[in-house]
């Protein structure tokens, strides 16, 4: 994928290009409003992560806006130190697809940006999700591996179909807070551990090939193949 | 410029009459006097007028009487008839007052007491207040002359003289009354300025010291219960305010340096022990990861604490909406149930179907969910944590409550406080700013926490003021 980081703190901006290639991604870094925008608006990026406070006359707010003015659709992250309600809204209603305060772990980052740019390509209402032998059908609400048919509660199908939505991508806890639970703060208990490895023992337990892997660090990930 | 109106502060007795003039104690008096003053003035004036013109009308009616009496003499024994009337009025003893003159057609004197007709009175009908000389004896007298159809005419009077006098002495009165009013006016515009000047200084005195520092001084009560003494506690009770606020201030900085220093201490020493002593690969590593983790706490504390300024900065109401407690509880409840099982604790909800109030439901969401948290931390396994969310008439109450180690009664009032922990929660983990949120969150939403002894544990509760139905609907 081909991602914009608009960022002026050197090292910051240094950390996450660097992490971003090593994630296989080609980037492109701007250290301030103006180019960031010229950039932004004249070539074409799956994602654009994107600082709110920066040099050069145009912030991050100003950027995005402009940028949407133009129709220009592409998903963007704020990554910001101004961490309030406030500023998370302000951040989301001038067109911000996510917001992720500083300091932040890279992990987190490099997630939700590969959640927005899928995110950003199945357009069309999807009607039935598959992982491997793992089978969703999202208008009977109906879960299947293989010639089993799998009982689900509510929220574990919830939680499922997050998990199938972002198949193939790490997914944080602070994600499946937000996007099944709709929590936007980071519980003391690890109440996602214990929903998903009950999610596990579902889906997982008694077949022999594991499709819910646990990735370190950073959260979880629904695959097919051997991680 | 500034210098100088600090002296003029402390010497107030040098003050130029323009700036006497801007006393707000001069001004009050000076308006109490003018007040007094003028109330007293009218007074006088209305007593003057009405006690004279009643003195005045009484002789007036009596004259009028009279020349009625004297011309029905007239009608039926013509000028003998009259004239007879005249003299036994005259000569009737005790009536010293009365005045009567009768003149022929030609201008003689017929009879009467009066030595000749005044000069200056010319006109038949119509009151005359004239000097007249009476038996050779000068006095003050109202009269009225009146044409008599042969061609007489009669003047009938009454010597005032005395009445006169009694003016006078109304008079003078009522100038000597002004007078001492105007004393007692002035008298009383400097007692009230005194006054004034005795409870404003106590209140300067007051704020001067605050100002400079001495947050413990306090606007002394007169005990009267007065207005003064309203405005007394009004601000005494904003000092206590503000010195609880600098407090909390002064504590919150203490904690950060300390409860802070800790954590980064502890990540730094991890990153420096790395770097001198560790031999492979995987113990850098390792190192690494864990004073990451350590960074992560510290940021965590720091968001807490921000999130609780922002809370108590009382912004957030503005972003208040009418929500039904009752799903986000249950989606709680279903969150945390997972967890409780899987430690083997039960947890024990009953939630009412309807929860109405007005609020942010996200800050509500956080706060319960803090309860839960510690109620999971602080519980042995096998025990029971209850969740309650009942309606009440006007308030809703959810309480969470363990049967954990519990807090001690002493300690239950400061556990609120950021950064408190109690002896016995030093050894779990926590930043010791969960209640403290949960407590500026019931604030916000104009309601209370309270914790209580669960005989064991701690019943912790959230009271939340009920939206009524009508704005909810």
């Amino acid at each position: 994928m081909r991602i914009l980081v608009v960022e002026d703190d050197k090292d910051v901006a240094g950390f996450v290009v660097k992490g971003l290639r090593e994630a296989g991604h080609t980037v492109e870094h701007a250290d301030n409003g103006r180019d960031g925008l010229f950039l932004a608006a004249s070539e074409n990026f799956d994602a654009i992560i994107l600082d709110r406070m920066l040099p050069g006359g145009i912030d991050g707010l100003r950027l995005l806006e402009t940028l949407r003015a133009q129709d220009n659709t592409t998903p963007v992250v704020f990554l910001s130190a101004l961490g309030q309600v406030d500023d998370r809204v302000k951040g989301l209603k001038a067109g911000g697809d996510d917001y992720l305060t500083k300091p932040f772990a890279f992990a987190e980052l490099l997630a939700r940006v590969e959640a927005l740019t899928r995110r950003g390509k199945s357009d069309g209402p999807t009607t039935r999700l598959a992982v491997g032998d793992l089978e969703m059908d999202l208008l009977s609400r109906t879960v299947r591996r293989g010639a089993n048919k799998i009982d689900l509660q509510p929220r574990e199908f919830r939680l499922l179909e997050y998990l199938m939505r972002h198949a193939g991508q790490v997914v944080t806890r602070t994600m499946l807070l937000e996007g099944v639970w709709d929590y936007h703060f980071d519980p003391q208990t690890n109440v996602i551990d214990v929903h998903v490895s009950r999610l596990r023992q579902k889906i997982d337990k008694p077949f022999d090939l594991p499709l819910l892997h646990t990735v370190r660090n950073a959260g979880y990930m629904l695959r097919a193949e051997e991680v | 410029m500034l210098k100088h109106g600090h002296k003029q502060d402390f010497e107030p007795a040098r003050r130029r009459p323009k700036q006497l003039i801007r006393s707000a104690g001069i001004r009050f008096s000076l308006v109490y006097a003018a007040v007094f003053g003028v109330s007293a003035f009218l007074l006088a004036v209305s007593l003057w007028y009405s006690t004279v013109g009643l003195l005045q009308r009484q002789v007036e009616s009596s004259i009028r009487g009279d020349a009625l009496s004297l011309s029905t003499q007239y009608q039926f024994g013509g000028v003998p008839g009259l004239i007879a009337a005249i003299h036994m009025r005259l000569s009737e003893t005790g009536d010293t007052e009365s005045i009567y003159l009768l003149l022929d057609p030609l201008g003689n004197r017929i009879i009467g007491n009066l030595d000749q007709w005044p000069k200056r009175l010319t006109q038949v009908d119509t009151w005359y207040q004239l000097n007249v000389t009476r038996d050779g004896v000068n006095s003050l007298a109202l009269l009225r002359a009146f044409a008599l159809p042969g061609g007489e005419q009669m003047l009938v009077g009454r010597d005032v003289r005395a009445r006169s006098e009694l003016r006078n002495v109304l008079r003078d009165g009522l100038i000597w009354a002004l007078g001492i009013m105007v004393v007692l006016g002035l008298l009383g515009a400097f007692v009230i300025r005194t006054m004034f000047r005795r409870m404003i200084k106590e209140l300067s005195n007051t704020t001067r010291a605050i100002a400079r520092g001495d947050l413990t001084r306090r606007v002394p009560k007169t005990g009267d219960g007065d207005e003064f003494d309203e405005l007394a506690d009004v601000i005494n009770d904003m000092l206590d305010r503000i010195s609880r606020l600098m407090d909390g201030v002064r504590q919150v900085s203490n904690a950060i340096a300390h409860d802070l220093r800790t954590p980064i201490t502890r990540a730094r020493a991890r990153l420096e022990d790395a770097s001198l002593h560790a031999h492979t690969a995987d113990d850098l590593q390792s190192a690494i990861e864990r004073a990451t983790l350590d960074l992560d706490g510290i940021v965590g504390v720091f968001e807490a604490l921000l999130r609780i300024a922002e809370i108590e900065a009382g912004s957030r109401r503005s972003a208040f909406t009418a929500i039904d407690l009752t799903p986000m509880l249950h989606d709680i409840d279903e969150l945390y149930r997972a967890v409780a099982e899987e430690r083997g604790l039960q947890l024990e909800t009953a939630i009412a179907s309807r929860l109405p109030i007005l609020g942010d439901r996200e800050l509500v969401q956080q706060a319960v969910a803090n309860l839960l948290d510690n109620a999971l931390k602080f519980s042995a396994p096998g025990t029971t944590i209850s969740f309650l969310a009942r309606a009440d008439e006007a308030v809703i109450e959810i309480s969470i409550a363990d049967r954990g180690p519990g807090i001690s009664e002493e300690d239950r009032d400061r556990a609120t406080e950021r950064f408190f922990r109690a002896e016995t929660a030093r050894s779990t983990s926590g930043s010791g700013l969960g209640l403290a949120l949960v407590a500026a969150v019931a604030q916000l939403h104009n309601g209370t926490l309270h914790l209580a002894d669960n005989h064991p544990g701690l019943r912790a509760v959230i009271t939340l003021p009920m939206l009524e139905k009508k704005t909810q609907q």
